[in-house]
């Protein structure tokens, strides 16, 4: 089984993160790491490799020289290879640009499943599995909380939005998992290692046969017209409990007509 | 004026409260159009037109409750296209989204998720979206098609605007078998006593300081005399002590409540990002230093063993 996981290179999220001037995500001024909520799926995909000695693992990625740490992250936990496509052009891309990029490394390399985080801790869209679904013409078990290979099928649970689902589609497929469907390995120091030597292919937009204009900037179908910092919350009165906290915070909410 | 279609988000003909959100959005940018998938849109005629629903495009095929997501993005775009509506409004949530990405794409069209609020502007609508953890504040537009916008609960208060909506039962054609994905069950979640998560004016949430299941009562206790939703942190989710649909923060349900009370919760920036547009917030801590004391309005140094107890008798007895 061919294994494709998509892992994205992000501004660490515990990092006070801000915006360029032109309004995309200013990736100089905070540390950039392997998206928390891909290592979910880098998991799940060495799990099944696990029970399955011909499955082959190759990460993709798309994004700027420094997303290759992420890969290299990513063969630290496991895997066999990754592909890095990066290109001028595709700076500024929004989730249709990003997921054309993806689709046609994804045909281009072949796949029976790929496997995706939830969203991207930065973006945070979650709409990206669901557009490479649409663009490959398979299937998208999304979202899963837990999943299941066999003859063929993916199964899994889904907490959509108004009910829990159990659903199943046809290998091949376009799967993402949740931060729910099992806590990822750390890359053990072999690991860290062998990921040294483990192949990345570099490949640009001409490879892929897309045009310029189909994506980055150029391509976009939003745009930002002002992102603010919003004012940072005023710390309030703190008071330390002394038998009567719960009386003073009742006091609080009669004030602000909660009571 | 041209037509805004509005996904309705519904369980068996019970329409849910962000649907009413959204058609007072879809007045300000148009005529909105209830889309209506799935069976018992007679039972939802009335309430779909008290918030101002000109009309309502009914699809009644059992697709749609036999396969995820693409029978509605088949549904929505062919309805787009006979009808060239001047925006999309959805739900925002893992079926919404995907819904409203795989629409836009088959329309080419831009894509907007998430916003918390949308306005009219000269060129089409105007969108304002939280990021970074809520500590950015984004508006943003599409440049390209018919704009498809996911909203976030909340955005705005249902306001209700009567209008007599025609019903028109549509016929779609739905895509091949082999790019559907079977939905094997399904359990709806429970629609308890307390108002949603999502939709609260007031939610009361717990954390690891909760130390177990059954000291939830507490947190619920304290949730019922305020009459607010009950929120968790992914500490006490995934030690099992209550389910995940109550998960509070990035990964769970993101909440603007007027009023957000957090108790034995450290206040981590995954969990704020899921609460820090809280109208005001209150905190119950036993550590001075935790975090969630920076955005507190009001908070409580102390064990939340003796604080929550007395405040939910001091709010029963400033109600008698
Ligand atoms: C990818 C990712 C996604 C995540 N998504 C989410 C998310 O959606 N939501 C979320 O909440 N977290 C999320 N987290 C986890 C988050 O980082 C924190 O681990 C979590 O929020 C901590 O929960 P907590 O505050 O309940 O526990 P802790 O951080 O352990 O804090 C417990 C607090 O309780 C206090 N306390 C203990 N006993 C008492 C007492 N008797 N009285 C009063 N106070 C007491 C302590 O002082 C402490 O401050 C995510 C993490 C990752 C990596
Ligand atoms: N630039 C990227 N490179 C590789 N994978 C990506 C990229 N962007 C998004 N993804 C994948 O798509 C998922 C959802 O992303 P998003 O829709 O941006 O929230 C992520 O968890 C990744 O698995």
């Amino acid at each position: 089984m061919k294994i494709v996981v998509c892992v994205k290179h992000v501004p660490d999220a515990t990092a006070d993160r801000t915006f360029t001037e032109d309004g995309t995500t200013d990736r100089t001024s905070v540390d950039s790491l392997l998206s928390e909520l891909d290592e979910y799926a880098v998991e799940q995909a060495l799990r099944l490799a696990e029970s399955d000695a011909d499955a082959e693992i190759s990460y993709l990625t798309v994004g700027p020289d420094d997303a290759r740490d992420a890969l290299r992250k990513a063969l630290a936990m496991g895997g066999d290879s990754a592909i890095h496509v990066s290109d001028e052009g595709i700076e500024g891309s929004d989730a249709f640009g990003t997921s054309l990029v993806l689709a046609r490394a994804i045909e281009r390399h072949g796949f029976d499943l790929v496997l995706c985080g939830m969203a991207s801790t930065d973006g945070t869209m979650g709409v990206l599995p669901a557009l490479l679904a649409e663009r490959l013409g398979v299937p998208a078990v999304t979202h899963l909380e837990d999943l299941e290979i066999e003859d063929g099928t993916v199964t899994g649970r889904r907490e959509g939005d108004s009910a829990t689902v159990r659903i199943q589609g046809a290998l091949p497929a376009v799967v993402s998992v949740t931060d729910r469907s099992g806590d990822a390995r750390y890359p053990s120091f072999k690991g860290i290692m062998a990921a040294k030597k483990k192949p990345v292919e570099t490949l640009g937009l001409a490879e892929l046969g897309i045009e310029a204009a189909q994506v980055g900037a150029a391509g976009a179908r939003s745009a930002v017209d002002t992102a603010t910092r919003r004012p940072p919350r005023t710390k309030g009165e703190i008071v330390a409990d002394e038998g009567t906290g719960g009386i003073a915070l009742a006091a609080f909410l009669t004030v602000k007509k909660f009571i | 004026m041209a037509e805004i279609l509005v996904l309705v988000d519904h369980v068996d003909g019970a329409v849910r409260k962000p649907t009413l959100e959204l058609l007072t959005l879809a007045r300000r940018l148009g005529e909105p159009s209830a889309v209506f998938l799935g069976p018992g849109a007679d039972r939802a005629t009335e309430v779909l037109g008290r918030y101002g629903a000109r009309k309502i495009h009914v699809v009644d095929a059992p697709e749609v409750d036999e396969y995820l997501v693409t029978p509605v993005v088949d549904a929505l775009t062919q309805l787009a296209e006979r009808t060239g509506p001047a925006a999309i409004l959805l739900p925002s949530g893992p079926d919404g989204k995907e819904i409203a990405a795989r629409v836009a794409l088959r329309l080419g069209s831009g894509l907007i998720t998430d916003a918390v609020d949308v306005t009219a502007g000269p060129g089409g609508p105007v969108t304002e979206q939280s990021a970074f953890a809520a500590t950015y504040q984004v508006t943003a537009h599409v440049t390209q098609g018919v704009p498809v916008i996911t909203v976030k609960p909340n955005a705005t208060a249902p306001e209700a605007a009567p209008a007599e909506p025609v019903t028109e039962k549509q016929d779609v054609t739905f895509g091949p078998p082999s790019q559907a994905v079977r939905v094997l069950s399904r359990t709806p979640r429970e629609r308890g006593d307390r108002p949603e998560l999502a939709e609260a004016d007031i939610v009361v949430s717990g954390g690891r300081g909760v130390n177990g299941a059954e000291n939830f009562a507490l947190i619920e206790r304290v949730a019922d005399a305020l009459g607010a939703a009950v929120g968790a942190s992914r500490a006490a989710v995934d030690a099992g002590w209550y389910p995940h649909s109550h998960q509070v923060g990035q990964t769970g349900t993101q909440v603007s409540p007027q009023l957000y009370l957090a108790a034995g919760i450290s206040g981590a920036i995954q969990h704020r990002a899921g609460m820090q547009t809280s109208k005001t917030i209150v905190a119950v801590n036993k550590d001075a230093d935790a975090p969630i004391f920076e955005l507190a309005d009001h908070g409580v140094v102390g064990d939340l063993f003796a604080v929550l107890p007395q405040l939910a008798d001091e709010i029963e007895r400033r109600r008698s």
